[in-house]
């Protein structure tokens, strides 16, 4: 669950992370590519979006995008600082653990995240295994006629 | 690493303590803390000795920090020994025992002390003040002993005494000196009622009796009161509580100014020594030394922000108001209540129900109320008080509170005491009275910010906010209607919005960075609160040149689209004047199969919203309907609700589905600092319901009556009758006019309805009626505003909408 600063300065390399256990690292996108103090959605083969965001400082944060309290899309809400407000009920929820500020309580998923050269990259197996049964939050008729694990 | 900064407190109180938690929250870790304390006690409530004396709470219940709290954050407590001495050059603090602590940083926070009568007698067994644990476990061993008490003073603090003292069991006289009870506080009828009150509950007052002498038996224990009309009050124990004075002992010793307390400026420094704090009781700031809370807490915080090098916060002085803690008796007073030259007064009394009430009003202002038997509306009264605006339009409904204009919420409750526990406090969010008081007396909370922060109970439309006010006397004591004078924004800057708006005009700000800039913000780049408020300032103050900036606004405005409870979105599209076409019908059906839209409904503003959409299909749902937005995401002029007007109703006057259509073409796009409806009826049965609309229109036969700043929502208000015009002209002229004044003087997320209860009518009426030329300048600079402004469904670059929201980026 790292999350680390983008290289900014141009040609400065940043330090691969090779510990062990850790899976391959998929390119996402470039930082370029996520809105300063913004979001972008990544979809996955199977469970919910990951959020990454970028705030003004060029850094990059992975979190799935579902807020711990009713499951909003934390990738909708306002960045700043290292936080982000959630769009359903205005939560703030920190960008680098995924807890919310006190005294809310309750954690949104972390997913480790490197970028090298201005290069996003998440890691592949974090993208396949974590927090894999979680679901969206229903809403509408659709909410009568699905009936929940 | 550098050697911490080393921080000495002395006094270990409320008000220090709340200053040491503010300043370990934003910087744990830049002093070494040490506490002294006289008492042998951690931190607790001193409030709430009273219901600890009346048997309703216990002493552990009212510990506000225990021994682990100071371990914990490794700040080292020296309870139970009282500092004799600081050497202000040394910089050395030192108690009776001789322990010595250096400082660099001095909290002084020594509260205050009990006033003694220099009676005879005084130092008496059985005679003592009312002021610390160790007063009340006196009066508890005294009333499991003794029969018969006397309470010297009817004030607050006695009050609260003598009815502890009864609650235990025992015979309890009250001894007052003035005409009646809380003569401070309470006006005559007021503390009239009050007396009443407490003797039907079995209290004895001897008033306008001045104690001469305390006589005691052979054991050196007081036996009578003797007053110096003659007469005599049995006594086995007798508790004075005629007033406090601040503690300043220590301070004149170390030569501080002292001057009705120790002389501190707006940053609570003394004005003697900058390197010493000073907060509490026994600080005198602007002459005032508080002896409430909610002012001590805000000194706290202020210090903390000092201490913490942070350097921007000023205390700038309360305004306090008064509640009694005796259970069931409900009686609130603040400003001026006994009136006085210029004033006028409207009182309302029912002896017979126990409810009074009497607001004082000066120049359309209200300057004081004193309320007794019902104490609901206070919190409301205190803020007119505080905010100083014109009461002249709604003076007719002053008496009846704010819930005779129209709140709803919580079933009408107006008493919280005598609500039941699982009775809901808070409508929108489902909080009941027994979670709120739980979470209260668990966690300590003193403020209805805190409270709201807790259980979210009055945080969203803020109805019930008198409810949770009254529950936060009854558990915490907080006398949390004292207010500071001065809303801040946000906890980013100390700046309200006015201040913020004024800047960006007076400076011609044009972007977020420079505000934050120039006024100091405190975060980096704001939060989810001010940046949007910002964001608005800057683009209707200098529309043309200041430039949206999207990542600024909220998820609606960013995605032109109403976020719904799981992540999609509803898309209502723009119908003229409720107006609609085959064509267009057609088009809607459509796209709903193509989308597989799942709810689509008439909304209550004549249109149609088409539910559950994702947001990958948003702009393709925009293009297939090819309809303009309807800004029903938007802080924005959203419907505009018409009759069917004279064109088909054999009772329309006039034309009102054209005169809303025209209103809707003319200002659609307008941004605001909230949400703007419209409603245009044709007669005055009013089908289109315009008398709860930021403008309605209501057609007569000799032309057009406006009203202003109704709303349906949480406070249900009707519009103001505001003019009558003739032309449809004069209807977009009068209505732009009043929108574009709004929109420059409203402040973020404020209705008109507040809005003009907050500039008063009559600032409305000077500039749109009375001011001809500026009537036709702001409606002119609205015009200049909206023209070009893009359909952000169909513009999207000069909308600066950002396509790469619409699509999700793909794992490879």
């Amino acid at each position: 669950m790292t999350t680390e600063m983008l290289a900014a300065p141009e040609g400065v390399q940043t330090e691969f992370e090779t510990g062990s256990g850790t899976g391959e690292w998929k390119p996402i996108c470039w930082v370029a590519e996520i809105p300063v103090l913004g979001a972008r959605r990544v979809a996955r083969a199977k469970g919910m979006d990951v959020a990454v965001f970028r705030n003004d400082q060029d850094q990059v944060f992975a979190l799935l995008d579902r807020c711990p309290h009713k499951g909003g899309p934390l990738s909708q809400g306002i960045v700043f600082g290292t936080s982000v407000a959630c769009p359903l009920h205005n939560w703030t929820i920190g960008l680098d653990t995924g807890c919310a500020q006190a005294p809310d309580e309750g954690c949104a998923q972390p997913f480790r995240l490197r970028v090298d050269n201005g290069q996003v990259f998440l890691d592949r197996r974090e993208l396949a295994t974590l927090a894999i049964d979680l679901v969206a939050p229903m809403a509408g008729p659709a909410r009568q006629t699905v009936t929940h694990p | 690493m550098t050697k911490k900064m080393k921080l000495v407190m002395v006094g270990n109180g409320m008000a220090g303590v709340r200053t040491l938690e503010e300043l370990l929250k934003l910087d744990p870790d830049l002093y070494r803390i040490s506490v002294f304390g006289a008492e042998p006690h951690p931190n607790y409530n001193r409030i709430l000795l009273s219901p600890v004396l009346a048997g309703e709470q216990s002493m552990d219940e009212i510990v506000l920090n225990s021994w682990d709290w100071y371990s914990d954050n490794g700040i080292t407590l020296h309870a139970g020994k009282r500092v004799t001495e600081v050497d202000r050059v040394r910089r050395v603090v030192r108690s009776e025992d001789g322990t010595e602590e250096s400082y660099d940083r001095l909290l002084l926070c020594t509260g205050s002390n009990p006033l003694m009568l220099p009676v005879p007698g005084k130092d008496l067994q059985g005679v003592i003040a009312y002021r610390d644990i160790a007063d009340t476990n006196t009066m508890i061993d005294a009333a499991n002993r003794y029969k018969h008490a006397v309470v010297i003073g009817g004030g607050l603090l006695g009050l609260e005494a003598a009815n502890g003292l009864m609650r235990r069991g025992m015979q309890v006289t009250v001894i007052h000196v003035g005409p009646w009870l809380m003569e401070r506080q309470l006006d005559e009828v007021a503390g009239k009622l009050l007396q009443k009150s407490l003797e039907e509950r079995g209290l004895t007052f001897l008033m306008g009796a001045q104690t001469q002498e305390l006589v005691g038996n052979p054991s050196g224990r007081v036996r009578s009161v003797h007053c110096k009309d003659g007469s005599k009050v049995d006594a086995d124990l007798v508790v004075m509580a005629v007033g406090i004075r601040p503690n300043t002992e220590l301070a004149e010793k170390m030569r501080l100014q002292i001057n009705r307390g120790i002389v501190v400026n707006d940053t609570m420094q003394t004005a003697t020594d900058p390197r010493i704090y000073s907060v509490g009781e026994c600080a005198a700031h602007r002459g005032v030394a508080y002896g409430l809370v909610a002012p001590l807490f805000e000194q706290a915080k202020v210090a903390a922000n000092h201490l913490a090098q942070m350097g921007i916060g000023r205390y700038q002085g309360s305004l306090t108001s008064t509640k009694l803690k005796v259970t069931g008796i409900d009686l609130f007073s603040a400003g001026q209540f006994m009136g006085g030259d210029g004033t006028e007064e409207i009182i309302m009394s029912d002896p017979f129900g126990g409810v009074y009430k009497r607001l004082v009003i000066k120049d359309d202002k209200l300057v004081g109320a004193c309320l007794y038997g019902d104490t609901v509306d206070g919190s409301w009264y205190f803020k007119l008080l505080r905010d100083g605006r014109s009461v002249a339009d709604i003076r007719d409904k002053l008496m009846f509170g704010e819930s005779n204009i129209g709140d709803v919420g919580h079933e009408g409750h107006n008493k919280a005491a005598t609500m039941p526990d699982e009775a809901e406090v808070c409508g929108c969010n489902g909080v009941r009275k027994g979670t709120i008081c739980r979470v209260i007396r668990e966690k300590g909370l003193f403020t209805l910010e805190e409270v709201r922060k807790h259980t979210k109970a009055s945080s969203s439309c803020g109805s019930c906010t008198g409810l949770v006010e009254q529950l936060l006397m009854f558990t915490a004591g907080a006398d949390y209607s004292a207010t500071p004078k001065l809303k801040a924004m946000c906890a980013c800057t100390d700046f309200g919005h006015q201040a913020v708006r004024d800047a960006i005009v007076e400076n011609k700000l044009l972007t977020i960075a420079d505000v934050f800039k120039v006024m100091l913000w405190k975060t980096p780049n704001g939060c989810a609160s001010c940046r949007p408020a910002v964001n608005y300032y800057l683009i209707s103050s200098w529309p043309k040149e200041a430039r949206d900036d999207p990542q600024s606004r909220f998820v609606n405005e960013r995605s032109h689209a109403n976020i719904q409870k799981d992540g999609t979105y509803s898309v209502i599209p723009r119908m003229w004047g409720g107006e609609t076409t085959a064509a267009e019908l057609r088009r809607i059906a459509d796209a709903v199969d193509k989308y597989k839209i799942p709810t689509v409904k008439v909304t209550g503003g004549q249109r149609i919203d088409l539910l559950g959409v994702k947001k990958e299909d948003l702009a393709g749902v925009w293009k297939d309907i090819g309809m303009p937005s309807g800004h029903a995401y938007a802080k924005a002029l959203r419907t505009v609700k018409t009759c069917v007007g004279s064109e088909w109703c054999r009772m329309g006057t006039q034309d009102s589905t054209q005169m809303g259509k025209d209103l809707e073409r003319a200002m659609w796009r307008m941004y605001a600092p909230h949400k703007v409806k419209f409603a245009v009826s044709g007669c005055p049965r009013n089908c289109a319901e315009a008398g709860i609309k930021d403008v309605g229109i209501i057609g007569v036969d000799s032309g057009w009556e406006m009203y202003i700043a109704g709303n349906g929502g949480i406070k249900t208000e009707v519009a103001h009758f505001f003019t009558k015009l003739k032309t449809a002209a004069e209807v977009l002229e009068y209505t732009g006019a009043f929108c574009q004044l709004y929109r420059e003087e409203g402040w973020y997320l404020e209705r008109t309805v507040h809005y003009v209860a907050r500039v008063g009518l009559d600032h409305v009426r000077k500039r749109i009626l009375e001011d001809h030329e500026g009537r036709k300048a702001l409606w002119e600079k609205l015009q200049f505003s909206l023209d070009g402004e893009p359909d952000p469904w169909f513009e999207h670059d000069k909308a600066a909408v950002d396509q790469r929201q619409f699509t999700k980026l793909e794992v490879a």
